[in-house]
């Protein structure tokens, strides 16, 4: 019962302080602007008697683009909203009202935790609909696998969440949110690192980038999610910029699941025996 | 077996008790060793200067902090029982929530945390905005209180679910004179319907005009524990105005005082008991003494605090 009023509580707080609306017009901006730069790609297409196969390529490629640019406004936005639910909330002392209710400790961490989850899925499968929607409208193309790559993409955000929340019973905001910033932002290096590696088929590059996924699996999820996503010429062509050079494995995405499990049981663990 | 009974009888006596409770935060003692107990029904004071671990102390019994060493029960179960938590309520010394709330959420969803019925909130929450005076506020964000308005409602949500235990920790900041009345009157009406209240504060006035019984804690450890307004345990100074005290009168005064003073305008005894004031007064007027004034006075609480922990307050 507390799980569920503590993550109504936090799906709540997210609309109440605008976080989920300013979000979702940053997100509608992107969406007008992506609208309009496939009007006029579709007319010059139109103009210059482009090959429908090239056409529709380009069509995928665009596609592609517009959802790494709603990977990365989903991945700021798990880490900007978050940040401060726990930390925050322990050094204001606005926790010590709600942990001395006849809630367990556990109940409050994983609840906050799923009404993050909840915002998180909205957004993500609006702002996926959305560029999916236009791509369709514009171009009459979709994102391949549109499920897969839609549920790796959330997979991506949830890992940075829990994450966000083991730091955040240790840490302050700010280092909490430096250590998670940080740690994506290895992975995404690795992930660049692992896709020249295999371009340049240096075997060593590409083991940098495992070692980066394994320390924080986020990166490997989109290129997973973009692999899934992707048109099965630009995968088999390897012509992507978006990380399909070498692909993370079905074993990376169990192994970013455990990740995940872990990093929020570490949270409970943490938040359950620390003093607030 | 038997003892094990007893004790577990002489545990629901007390709302309170507990026994060489220790925190230790980084090798920093802050509280030492705090062995207290406080029975059912009574209005408890917790004073001490700034440091002395009356804040970590209340923490560690409702479980927010963990203690080093030591036991700890509140309401005859061992503390951190989420359980007995639905009979406890809590205002912190900085009330902080949520603060895109409005009163009525706000009580409305500590009552959902307490798993209190629909209907009972229907009743409580009207009720208790009302007790504290933000019925005109009631769909105001918390954003846009002032300290004080900010206090009552966390006020109100510390006896949203009647609770048989009451910590009020600095109930009275950032409260005007009406706001300080409300808040013993609060107090007295919790006392009267049988709950335990622990009270943390500063204010020795109030906690003198409040509480039943008070602890003085200084270095994270209980140094005297007093009633309030018990005429067995103190001295009583009766300052006497009469102009013409013979040194043969004041010497017959030493039958009920222990210490008699004479001043050119009168004479200040101290007497172990109220009691023997009207003796006093029939032997002066006796002995054609001319009494304009006879005033017994107990040391105030603050006069003993600063006697316990130096002027210095303890820093």
């Amino acid at each position: 019962m507390g799980i569920w009023i503590m993550a109504g509580v936090t799906f709540r707080e997210a609309a109440r302080k605008k976080m989920l609306w300013m979000a979702l017009a940053a997100g509608g901006a992107f969406l007008i602007l992506f609208a309009t730069g496939l009007h006029f790609q579709a007319k010059d297409f139109a103009a210059h008697g482009m090959s429908p196969i090239l056409r529709r390529e380009i069509s995928f490629a665009m596609v592609i683009m517009g959802l790494y640019a709603i990977d990365l406004l989903a991945v700021l936005m798990t880490i900007l909203t978050s940040i401060d639910t726990l930390s925050g909330e322990i050094a204001s002392g606005t926790i010590q009202a709600i942990a001395t209710k006849p809630v367990p400790r556990w109940q409050v961490v994983l609840g906050k935790w799923l009404g993050f989850c909840g915002m998180l899925t909205a957004y993500i499968a609006i702002m996926v609909s959305g560029v999916n929607a236009v791509t369709y409208a514009m171009a009459g193309v979709t994102a391949r696998h549109l499920a897969r790559g839609l549920s790796l993409m959330w997979m991506e955000s949830v890992v940075l969440l829990s994450v966000v929340f083991a730091f955040a019973t240790y840490f302050s905001t700010l280092t909490t949110g430096v250590l998670t910033l940080g740690l994506h932002g290895l992975a995404f290096l690795g992930g660049w690192i692992e896709q020249f590696g295999a371009m340049a088929q240096t075997p060593r590059a590409v083991n940098v980038g495992i070692i980066a996924s394994i320390l924080m699996p986020s990166e490997a999820l989109w290129r997973r999610a973009a692999f899934e996503m992707q048109s099965p010429l630009a995968n088999s062509l390897r012509i992507s910029p978006f990380g399909t050079l070498s692909v993370p494995s079905i074993a990376m995405v169990f192994y970013a699941l455990l990740y995940l499990a872990i990093a929020l049981a570490v949270a409970i663990r943490g938040f359950s025996r620390r003093d607030l | 077996m038997i003892n094990r009974s007893m004790e577990m009888t002489r545990s629901s006596e007390f709302a309170i008790r507990t026994r060489g409770l220790r925190k230790v935060f980084n090798g920093k003692v802050a509280v030492r060793d705090l062995t207290l107990e406080v029975p059912r029904g009574e209005v408890f004071g917790f004073l001490g200067p700034n440091g002395a671990g009356k804040s970590t102390s209340v923490k560690m019994l409702l479980g927010l902090v963990f203690p080093t060493s030591g036991e700890a029960q509140i309401l005859g179960r061992p503390v951190g029982d989420v359980k007995t938590r639905s009979r406890v309520g809590f205002l912190p010394e900085h009330f902080r929530f949520y603060d895109w709330l409005t009163p009525q959420e706000l009580l409305n969803l500590h009552g959902r945390l307490y798993a209190m019925a629909h209907a009972k909130l229907r009743e409580r929450v009207p009720a208790l905005l009302d007790l504290v005076g933000l019925t005109p506020h009631r769909d105001k964000r918390l954003r846009d209180f002032s300290k004080g308005m900010l206090q009552r409602i966390g006020l109100a949500q510390a006896l949203l679910n009647e609770p048989d235990l009451i910590f009020l920790d600095e109930p009275t900041s950032g409260l005007d004179p009406v706001g300080r009345r409300l808040v013993r009157d609060i107090i007295r009406a919790q006392r009267d319907r049988g709950a335990t209240v622990l009270l943390n504060s500063h204010l020795l006035g109030e906690v003198e005009i409040t509480c039943d019984r008070v602890a003085f804690i200084k270095d994270g450890e209980v140094v005297e524990t007093r009633q309030i307004n018990d005429d067995n345990e103190d001295p009583i100074t009766v300052s006497v105005k009469s102009p013409n005290v013979t040194p043969e009168i004041a010497d017959g005064l030493s039958r009920w005082s222990r210490s008699v003073r004479t001043k050119p305008e009168g004479l200040t005894l101290s007497v172990l008991s109220r009691a023997v004031v009207p003796e006093i007064v029939r032997y002066l007027a006796a002995s054609g003494v001319d009494v304009y004034e006879v005033t017994p006075q107990r040391p105030s609480l603050e006069e003993r605090f600063l006697e316990i922990v130096g002027t210095d307050g303890g820093l």
